[in-house]
């Protein structure tokens, strides 16, 4: 039988709360960043642009241990922010879309840069002779056709963050109803005796919300395609 | 008035140019290769001079030694390029606001008319750029630059990439252009072409200036 249990449906929810936050908070930053390492030479730029991969080639685990030191209570940040904002990611669903949204954001970032660099310079160029100052050439010119970019990688990233295990479980835990994820649900279910229709259900769950993202984001590329292609 | 006296160096070309230019239509004259282009992107703002002057009207532009130097998006020169380089995301209607948009200037319908008439473009504003001709284009880019209000038009061979029909289509344009009374500096390897706009030629050779005055001094061998 497919009926879903209010166990799973708080996962469920909680999963697609923390991708969609960990997404939106993510990509002005992450289209910042792009920007920045398509658009400028600085010192140190290789070493920025390898710190944004890192946590594709890290073990998810060493990510969330770092996030627990950085982040945690008792850590530099985390402290700091508890003590002087109140805001506390430790073992809470916001610690959960801190952790996808640092995990995704190597994936958010790369097709907004490529989608960046193929611009033609000359169009931001004419755009400034017609009076645009700098942030008006990025917001007239360089953002809307940058577009399909920015929507694939937060299609990318959203998929990305809803998968999310290794780090989330290792720096907010698995508690049902506060950072228990799609992921980390399954990660118990399989674990406890005939947990396994319960894990079927959700591993279909998360093929459907996958298979959705993939779809949606095809949809608004090809949108976005035909409108900058001028037709 | 353009006064101009700079030098830049670029790669293995040196550009070393001086000229001031009184007249309506500054022809720049000269081969490809010659530094054409790169003075006028100098003129632009979009190239920085590695040393010299640059001042339009008595206003200073560039000024290398007082580190002066005015963004492209400050000096209110219009730049019609070669390859048109309207907005692919913009329909016509939007490319040809731009300017004004940018620079935040009432509208003028009037004035839209007036520019959308002169250069026949009124009903291709539903277009997007992607379905016009290239002879359309350029009249659009045209049309952009001049209603940005510039106080000077720089225009880059802008029959540079149309063939011999279409470069017929577009010359009475800047002929009409030309008759508005807005300065243009006007940049071609075409002879004939500027026989017929410039009202002063600037002749220029492997980045120097070689010959200076009226339309007289095309007849010069390059």
């Amino acid at each position: 039988m497919f009926e879903i249990s209010p166990t799973e449906w708080t996962a469920i929810l909680l999963s697609l709360r923390v991708a969609i936050i960990a997404t939106l908070v993510a990509t002005p930053f992450g289209i910042a960043l792009a920007w920045l390492l398509a658009r400028r030479d600085f010192w140190g730029k290789s070493i920025l642009d390898a710190a944004v991969h890192l946590p594709l080639v890290l073990p998810p685990v060493v990510t969330g241990y770092l996030l627990l030191l950085t982040f945690g209570r008792r850590g530099l940040i985390g402290g700091w922010l508890a003590d002087h904002l109140g805001i506390v990611f430790a073992f809470r669903w916001t610690g959960a879309a801190l952790a996808c949204g640092i995990m995704s954001f190597p994936l958010l970032v790369r097709p907004i840069r490529l989608s960046i660099e193929a611009i033609d310079r000359r169009l931001e160029q004419a755009s400034s002779t017609l009076g645009a100052a700098p942030w008006q050439v990025f917001a007239t010119v360089t953002l809307p056709l940058a577009l399909p970019g920015v929507l694939a990688g937060m299609v990318l990233g959203f998929a990305k963050a809803i998968g999310e295990f290794g780090a989330t479980i290792t720096f907010v835990s698995n508690i049902p109803g506060e950072t228990q994820t799609i992921s980390s649900a399954i990660y118990s279910l399989i674990q406890t005796p005939d947990g396994d229709a319960a894990a079927g259900r959700l591993v279909l769950i998360s093929i459907v919300i996958a298979m959705g993202a993939l779809i949606a984001s095809e949809w608004f590329a090809r949108r976005a395609t035909q409108r900058l292609h001028g037709n | 008035m353009l006064r101009l006296d700079i030098e830049k160096q670029l790669g293995e070309f040196r550009l070393s140019a001086a000229f001031t230019s009184e007249g309506r239509v500054t022809g720049l004259f000269g081969a490809s290769g010659a530094g054409k282009t790169s003075l006028i992107n100098m003129i632009a703002g979009l190239l920085r001079p590695d040393r010299g002057i640059i001042a339009l009207d008595g206003e200073t532009l560039d000024d290398t030694q007082a580190g002066l130097h005015v963004p492209p998006h400050r000096r209110r020169i219009g730049y019609v390029f070669q390859d048109a380089r309207l907005f692919p995301h913009l329909d016509v209607r939007q490319n040809l606001d731009y300017g004004r948009r940018m620079n935040r200037l009432a509208e003028d319908a009037a004035q839209r008319r007036h520019v959308t008439d002169l250069l026949d473009i009124g009903g291709l504003l539903d277009r997007r750029p992607g379905k016009l001709s290239g002879g359309e284009r350029q009249r659009v880019a045209l049309g952009r630059a001049l209603l940005s209000r510039p106080r000077l038009l720089l225009l880059d061979e802008p029959l540079g990439s149309l063939d011999e029909g279409r470069k017929v289509e577009i010359l009475p344009y800047l002929v009409r252009l030309r008759d508005e009374g807005i300065p243009m500096v006007y940049v071609s390897h075409d002879a004939a072409e500027l026989r017929q706009l410039a009202t002063q030629i600037v002749m220029l050779r492997n980045g120097r200036v070689t010959a200076l005055g009226g339309v007289k001094v095309l007849a010069a061998p390059l």
